[in-house]
Parts: C-alpha cells; structure tokens; sequence
C-alpha cells in the first residue's frame, strides 16, 4: 500500500533526492502503526495541532493591522473590527482559538494524566509538553495585553509586577519586562514582538513532541505495550480520518462560540482602553489562569502552608510563596514520571487511582472557580483548602497511592482485551 | 465509565463558562438589570431599523451633547440603510478641523462620509470642565464594555430616583441611580417621556427612548452583527454537512476493525 504512490514519476523524482513522502507516510501514514484502541480522547493532540495552525494564520493577518502603540492600538483593533475585511471573523477567531487551544491541551493533559501516558518510555515526550503549556501560557498571556483595553492593562501590572518578589534582583526585572517604569508604551512593543516570536518557540518544541511520540509510539486506554502487529493498524487511514472527524466536530463548537458567543470567554472591561489612572474594581486573569491566579492569591501570611514553606514567615514573603507555588503548580508536572512509582499506566485497572484523579479534577475547576471570584471572605479559606489539596495530591497522594494501591489485573494484550470485551 | 467521563467534562464546560461570564460581574455592579427582549438577540436577530433610525435621533439630540462615539464613522450608517444623501447631509451638520493647507493653517471644514462622528468636546479635560470633573465615557462600545450590557444601559437610563433614600447622602451635582454602581452618577437624567419628538411619530415614552437608544448603540458597538450571524449559519451548515461526511467515512474505514 504504502508503494502505490511511489510509482508516479514526479513523486519518484522527488523522493529519490529528498525523501519527504517516505517520510510523510513514517510519519502519519500507513507505515506508521498506532495501537488499534484508541478512543476519542486521543483526538485532542490533533486538535491542539490545528488550533496552534489557525492562531498562527489568524495572528499573521491581524498583525497586519494592528498597530503595537499606546495611543493606536486599542483603536486599530476596532478598525479591525469594523473597517477590515473580514477582521470581525478573523479577530474573534484568534480571540476565541485562545480559549480553544486552552480547552483541547487542557484535556490533552487530563487525558496523559488518566492513561500514564507519562509513564516510562515517554517521560520526555510528557516533559516538552509541559514546556510547550508554559510557552503556550507565556503567548496567551502577552496576546491578551495587546488589545490594550482596561483588563490588558491592568492584567499586565498585576502579572509582571510578580516578579518584584524575587529577592534582590525582583525590581530590575520588573524593570527590564517592563522596558521603563510602569506598563507603557515600551512594555506593548515588547510584548507584541514576543507574542509574535512565541508560537514558532511553540512550533519547535511540538516538532520535537512529535518526534518523542513517534518513538515508543502513542499509549493506549489500556496503557499496556502493544504486543505485536495484531495490536495494531496503520495511522492512516484509519486514525487520519478519525482525526478529522474529530476537527469537524470540535470546529463546529468553536465555530458557534466564534459566530454566535464571541465575547462569551471575554471580559466586558477589555472594551474599555486601558487607563493607568482607573483601576477595575475586580482585575481577572483569562478563564484558563484561574486555577494558578487562586493559588497565588492563597498564600497570605496566615496560611499554614506559607507558615511552612517560609519556616514561620522567615525565609520569604508571603508574595513570593505565593508566585513560587503558582509556578511550582506547573513545574511539578516534570516531576510526575518520578512521583507516580505505579507501573501500570491506564486508571483503568487502579481503583484508587482512579478516584484520586477525579477529585484532583474537580478541585482544578474548582480552583479555577474561586480564581474568578473576589479574594474575601469564604473565598479565601476555600481557595487555601483547594489549593492545600493541589499541592498535596502531586506531592503525597500520588506517591503513596502508587505505593499501596493493589492494581486490577491487566490484559495480556491489546487484541485478548479487545476480544475479551466482545467485540 | 464513558458516562462519567462525558459528564464530567459536561459539568466542567459549564462551570468554567460560568466562572469567565458571572464571576467578577456580580462584585463589579451593584443590582442586576432587568433582562430585556432585543430584536437583535437570538441566532436570526437583527438591529430593528425603524429603531435604530429613532435611536440615531436620540443620540444626536441628547447624548451627543455630552458624549463622543469616536470608532463610528458617519458612512457606517449606510449598512443599516441610510442612503448615501442622508448620510451626506447628516455628515455636514458637523464641523471637523482639517489641515494643513497649502499656506500651512488649519481650516474648518464640513465633516464627511468618510470622518468619524463629531466629538462634543475637544479633548478629555474639555469635557470634564463642562461636566462637573466627571468625564462622559465614549459610548461606541458601551453595550459591549458593559456584563449585559444593552440591559444594563437601558436600566441605567430609566433607574433614576429624584430623591436619593434616606440615609445616603449625594455630593453635589450628583443623581441617585439604581443600577450604577456605587449609585451615584455624575449624568443628570438625561431623559425623560417627551424629551424626544420622534421624527416618525412614535410616541416618546421614557422606556421607548431608552430602548431606542440602547438599538443604536449596540449597533455602533457590533456593526458586523447581522453578517456574523448570516454567515454564522452557513458555516454552522456547511460543517454539520461536512463533518456528518466524515462520520460515514469513518464508519466505512473503519468497518473491518470492529
């Protein structure tokens, strides 16, 4: 099968000095074999890769007419908006594929979580996906300032005056980001350079994503190796197709958000330009750094944890625990491979696991969930529990479960499995 | 097991949604307004033009004293149907200065098509003089810049008390007004029933100038509205038909793996 096209001369050509379509068919082709079991939750790496393809495309265009100045830039994206051909659709598509992008790694991560996808042989493939969530973190971030509105602005602040809390140096830092003394003209220059700099940072260690998956292979539901070729099937076209049934439904989703809810992930004061002089009453980050925004805001001096950390408030402030433990929140995923001592892979056969994971879930949204809310009251000792809990679970839950849980008895392979269930 | 996953994510979905909509809205403003109908909600919707046009005369005889719509230019009016003429003469009612010329000074001409709306005042600190140090937002994106922002403006328009409730105390030159956050604004109310004579004889009550205004406004904030929505359910019909395709692709592919 995988000769039939390297009959036609101009292919033939071509490959016998570059041999880009062996390649292509090694790559996704049908001389790339994939575990035959797949489910649909192996679909959100794909989607992730055609939402990086339609931000780069958008963001191409719009940077054509936006205009990276203190004084122009809020009003060229109104021009965009409403002067531009199209600029309405193609700014709401970059606006909403940030939420998009979020939502499908977001999964993506969950899914590698569940499965032990993280697990031996493919502990660096996990490692470069956490750096690609972090640079992904670092674009949305300075994207969302370019608008210039009162949340761009006022998100900006917030964000980079974190890094005043590092010791000595925290201020020339902040200074340095900031490119003067405060977020202004400087600080959207830079800014618009490196959100433009970003995705192809993003491209580069996605090539080298791939290359790690390409190596041991895709994991599977039952997170078992793949045993022989029965275990398997040709990428395309049999995942190929599955993909793009996959894009079909999830555009159609983003699609409706884009045409019909365009502003539904937005905040309504980044329609008014950014003014240094007014501060909004509750600055909130995107929906998607929530869950990290709670747990910054957790550590106040009285938090037990920060007590701790800090040896009673003596090593370091209670801002600075608090951006080390938002940074840690994502940092400690590299640890994951090591902390979970656990063989088996798939929570499909850890009844404790399992469960474990779920709560780990809810409490992320639930996190997410007090990051949108004003740091008083209830909040504040709710949001302390949640992320008391976050950090409990990376650092003791899943160590001593994977210690004590007496896994479910696994398949012997892919094929008996599947046979087994009756298929 | 599938069940609980879906569900799950389910549940997530609508909780993040959530989060991101309502979250800060409920700390920021102070009473929720009353939801309204608009006749441009909905997936078909569209800006009402007999309104729209009555909203224009709204803005042009009450607010446009105070406040600018700075990002509307006068030849967006002609997607909503004004004709090229109106356009023009409503434009040359205007003065904008232009320059230099060729002796190198400034001139006053009539505004154009082409020129955004006149602003009332020159500059931010003009406006604030004339307006008790308060300065009269822009109002091009005010229904967008607001949480339920058409709601919410047409609350605001009809939400004043003539005297403040007992107990709170007004600075001077400042209205009470139940859904301004804060509840003292600096705008007097600006309308009232009358306070228009609509060019087409509908009659001017106080909630239909609010309405009427609120029409217009959204309209300046989301021109696009009405093409986004008209080329929103091609797509969505385009990619229903598509991806239904790629389902039965994927069946017949995948026909001899089950």
């Amino acid at each position: 099968m995988a000769f039939k096209f390297f009959e036609n001369p101009v292919v033939k050509w071509v490959e016998y000095r570059m041999p880009v379509f062996s390649f292509l068919d090694h790559s996704l082709g049908s001389s790339y074999p994939t575990p035959k079991n797949l489910n649909y939750w192996w679909n959100f790496g794909s989607l992730a890769g055609m939402i990086l393809v339609i931000m780069i495309v958008s963001g191409i265009v719009l940077a054509m007419n936006y205009t990276p100045h203190v004084d122009y830039a809020f009003e060229s994206v109104e021009r965009i908006m409403r002067d531009v051909n199209y600029g309405w659709l193609i700014r709401y598509i970059h606006m909403n594929g940030g939420s998009a992008f979020f939502i499908c790694v977001y999964i993506h991560l969950f899914r590698g979580m569940y499965f032990g996808s993280y697990k031996e042989p493919r502990e660096l493939l996990w490692i470069i996906g956490v750096f690609i969530l972090l640079a992904m973190m670092a674009t949305a971030f300075m994207g969302y300032v370019l608008p210039w509105g009162q949340m761009s602005f006022w998100g900006a602040t917030v964000i980079t005056n974190l890094f005043s809390a590092i010791p000595f140096v925290g201020d020339s830092i902040v200074t340095l980001l900031w490119g003067g003394f405060s977020v202004d003209n400087p600080t959207l220059n830079r800014f618009f350079s490196l959100h433009y700099l970003m995705p192809f940072v993003i491209v580069g260690l996605v090539v080298f994503h791939i290359w790690a998956l390409h190596m041991h292979r895709s994991n599977n539901p039952l997170g078992i190796d793949v045993k022989g070729p029965e275990d398997m099937i040709p990428f395309h076209p049999y995942y190929t197709v599955k993909d793009l049934f996959g894009m079909g439904v999830f555009m159609l989703i983003f699609m409706f958000f884009v045409f019909y809810a365009p502003n539904f992930f937005g905040e309504p004061d980044n329609y008014i330009k950014a003014n240094p002089l007014v501060t909004p009453p509750h600055i909130v980050p995107e929906w998607y750094f929530l869950p990290y925004y709670a747990i910054l805001r957790a550590f106040t001096t009285d938090f037990f944890l920060y007590q701790i950390v800090s040896l009673g408030g003596f090593l370091m402030s209670a801002k600075l625990a608090g951006v080390l433990a938002m940074f840690a929140s994502i940092l400690l995923f590299l640890l994951l491979p090591w902390l979970d001592r656990s063989k088996v892979r798939s929570n499909r056969f850890r009844p404790i696991n399992f469960w474990f994971f779920w709560i780990f879930f809810l409490d992320c949204l639930f996190l997410g969930y007090i990051g949108g809310k004003p740091a008083e009251g209830s909040f504040i000792i709710m949001g302390q529990i949640a992320t008391t809990y976050y950090f409990a679970h990376i650092i003791l839950i899943i160590p001593i479960v994977s210690i004590l849980e007496r896994p479910k008895p696994i398949p012997e392979s892919i094929s008996s499995a599947v046979t087994a269930a009756g298929h | 097991m599938k069940k609980v996953i879906l569900s799950a994510f389910a549940a997530a979905t609508i909780a993040l949604g959530n989060v991101a909509v309502t979250g800060p809205a409920e700390a920021a403003s102070g009473v929720k307004p009353p939801a309204q109908e608009w006749s441009w909600t909905g997936p078909f919707g569209t800006f009402d033009r007999a309104s729209l046009r009555r909203g224009l005369q709204v803005y042009s005889e009450v607010c446009s004293g105070c406040h600018s719509l700075n990002l509307v230019a006068y030849r967006a009016l002609g997607e909503v149907g004004f004709s090229e003429d109106e356009i023009k003469a409503f434009a040359a009612e205007f003065e904008v200065t232009d320059g230099p010329d060729e002796e190198g000074e400034m001139f006053e001409r009539e505004a154009r098509p082409a020129d955004m709306f006149v602003s009332p005042f020159a500059n931010d600190n003009a406006a604030r003089a004339s307006n008790n140090g308060a300065l009269p937002p822009d109002l091009s994106l005010m229904t967008k810049a607001r949480f339920n922002g058409p709601d919410y403006v047409h609350a605001l328009l009809t939400g004043y008390e003539e005297e403040a409730p007992e107990g709170v105390m007004l600075m001077d030159g400042m209205s009470y007004n139940h859904y301004f956050a804060g509840n003292q604004i600096a705008m007097a109310p600006p309308i009232d029933d009358d306070s228009v004579e609509y060019a087409d004889g509908t009659e001017a009550s106080k909630d239909q100038i609010a309405r009427d205004v609120v029409t217009f406004m959204a309209w300046a904030a989301e021109p696009e509205l009405e093409e986004r929505k008209r080329l929103g359910l091609k797509t969505m019909i385009f990619l229903l038909v598509l991806t239904g395709l790629l389902y039965a692709l994927k069946r017949k592919i995948w026909s001899d793996q089950h």
